[in-house]
């Protein structure tokens, strides 16, 4: 197992690598003057310019400017934006946010999509089963811009029982931001479930069980559960990374103050040093969840070994 | 199921198949005459053309212009003469999501036939020859998931948006391109693994013994063993970017004007939803329903493929 996670955390620094360079070269290698507007009404002085360009190293080739970040930030200094504010500082009032909604939506995804998948799993082509089908590909089909506009518009405005925005960012304030941000994957966990959750229902240890004596609750809840849920498991660890990364609109129609807001602002405001160290978290906790995800395997399923 | 006809065996080759009657038929075969008792597929197809025939000939649908806006109509509810009324602009909702169909499945499709085409022909390579190109091509992939796509694609649109204003053809093909740079990874991954599997299969190996050339392999042999898996991912994938184009249109970085589609639309309106929820949920419609379609009809055209499923 220790050997295992050494591969893959060794495996992870070029992908790493890969990416943050990437949208390193995207933000700070295109056309495009970062200091245009940002001294008012008139151009920016000369040595504003000069010194701010010295300040970031915009002088030297990319790679060298990139090198320099990456050590910066191996230190664990995300540095400062155009205006000198710690990026650090910004990161640490916004990511407990996204982070929060994130796991609301993790929470409300599992629980809502495996009893869903698991009801229409047990009731192949019955009511309920259709039921579960039809509504899943109607979540998949709606984006999740518009869940959130008509959930505002129709639970908010029209019938007033939610506030159309956020009021605080406690876990109880994100349940209904967290609820769309879900939405989707809702659908997706509900199907992998009854897939999974049919195909164990024929399995030989399944009847053993059921010959054994053994009620059903148990027979569902402990031995056919323990077993199919372990793509889902997969499904929802790699989810949680992909939530704080598409949680900006989310977070845009129901004014909660996260991560996403902050990047669609600095992409706009061509603050890079704060979008590369946003994306550059984002990546991290990505990749992250990807190898915990793996090895969550072999806790749940014995059987799988890891050399 | 009913014995084959002249019409079966006909559509069976239509298909893909070539088989004729007496002949077992193939893969594609079979999915046909699975597909075709399925209502689920009749409807999804049936939506399908409908909103290929709006997104061809708009004129045969809607006679108001599209981009005339009159402020004295703004936000006027639906009405007989505007049937899904008017937006802020004074915009002819109706006209403009039906003219806008154009523009969204325009944008769905390139990026799919992008996805699919550079998606597979990474995949079948990697998978074929292995080794380092693999190993390259693996990690390479890796980077391009690593990155969340909604971020990615800001950060790209927003950066190479500023050369320039540029018109409709520009606007549409940089969120093509973004929506196919940070998606071909998947498609890769399906062709990839179909091809390690098809790679040891007997046929390719009586091929190779026979003296066939890889590329006569990878042409002949493996790449219409393969193509069903990257198929189904493309059906179901043309609707989701279908989707992203509405979100990052939505979000202000996507499509704009001079270019009108669902996702211009709903950008346009969601800041006066309180009072103009009309001008938002008309395009959010015909955005759901479209996408519900090619969804519908992949998940049909899964079904059909897997024999496992059956």
């Amino acid at each position: 197992m220790g050997r295992y996670v050494l591969r893959r955390l060794l495996q992870m620094i070029p992908v790493f690598l890969g990416t943050t360079f990437l949208i390193y070269a995207l933000v700070w290698a295109v056309p495009g003057d970062p200091f245009a507007g940002k001294c008012g009404e008139r151009e920016c002085p000369e040595q504003y310019v000069q010194a701010m360009r010295a300040q970031f190293n915009m002088d030297d080739p990319l790679l060298v400017q990139y090198g320099k970040y990456i050590l910066n930030l191996l230190q664990g200094d995300f540095g400062k934006t155009f205006s000198g504010t710690e990026v650090a500082d910004r990161i640490a009032a916004t990511f407990p946010v996204t982070v929060r909604l994130a796991i609301v939506a993790l929470i409300i995804e599992a629980i809502i999509g495996i009893s869903a998948g698991i009801v229409s799993g047990l009731r192949n082509r019955g009511f309920l089963d259709s039921l579960v089908l039809v509504s899943t590909l109607f979540l998949i089909s709606i984006p999740v811009f518009v869940t959130g506009s008509v959930v505002q518009l129709v639970f908010g405005i029209q019938l007033g029982w939610i506030s159309p925005t956020i009021k605080g960012t406690g876990f109880t304030d994100l349940i209904v931001p967290g609820f769309v941000l879900a939405s989707l994957s809702m659908a997706y966990v509900a199907r992998l479930t009854r897939a999974s959750i049919s195909e164990s229902r024929r399995a030989d240890y399944v009847r053993t069980a059921f010959a054994k004596g053994l009620p059903q609750s148990r027979v569902v809840g402990v031995h056919m559960l323990r077993n199919s849920l372990i793509p889902v498991i997969t499904f929802l660890g790699t989810d949680l990374g992909a939530f704080m990364g598409g949680a900006i609109v989310t977070e845009g129609i129901f004014n909660v103050p996260g991560i996403g807001g902050l990047i669609y602002k600095s992409i706009q405001t061509k603050e890079g040093v704060m979008v590369t160290g946003l994306v550059t978290l984002l990546v991290l906790v990505y990749l992250l969840m990807t190898l915990l995800v793996d090895m969550l395997y072999a806790v749940l399923d014995p059987r799988i070994r890891y050399e | 199921m009913s014995d084959p006809t002249s019409a079966t065996s006909e559509a069976v080759a239509e298909a893909g198949g070539g088989a004729t009657l007496g002949k077992p038929r193939g893969l594609m075969g079979d999915a046909w005459r699975e597909l075709r008792v399925r209502p689920l597929f009749w409807i999804s197809i049936a939506i399908i053309t409908l909103v290929l025939l709006i997104a061809i000939f708009p004129g045969l649908f809607a006679h108001a212009d599209p981009n005339l806006g009159m402020l004295s109509r703004s936000r006027k509810p639906p009405s007989g003469e505007a049937w899904f009324g008017y937006d802020q602009q004074g915009y002819d909702v109706y006209a403009r999501a039906i003219y806008g169909t154009r523009a969204s499945l325009l944008v769905g499709l390139l990026a799919t036939i992008g996805v699919v085409i550079l998606g597979s022909v990474l995949g079948i390579l990697s998978g074929f020859y292995g080794g380092w190109l693999d190993a390259v091509l693996s990690r390479v992939s890796d980077i391009f998931v690593g990155i969340p796509f909604v971020l990615g694609a800001i950060v790209i649109l927003t950066s190479l948006n500023t050369a320039g204003q540029g018109g409709a053809v520009r606007i549409i093909s940089l969120v093509v391109l973004s929506i196919a740079a940070l998606s071909w990874p998947v498609a890769m991954r399906i062709m990839r693994s179909a091809a390690i599997t098809a790679k040891q299969q007997d046929y390719v190996k009586a091929a190779r013994a026979l003296g066939a050339s890889p590329t006569r392999i990878i042409v002949r042999h493996m790449l219409p063993n393969c193509l069903a898996p990257v198929l189904v991912y493309s059906t179901i994938a043309l609707g989701a970017f279908i989707g992203a184009e509405a979100t990052l249109s939505y979000l202000g970085v996507g499509l704009r004007n001079p270019v009108v589609s669902w996702g211009v639309m709903i950008n346009d309106a969601k800041d006066y939803i309180r009072v103009a929820p009309h001008a938002l949920l008309f395009p959010s419609a015909f955005l759901t329903v479209t996408v519900l379609a090619f969804v519908m009809l992949g998940d049909a055209v899964r079904e059909a493929l897997d024999p496992k499923l059956r």
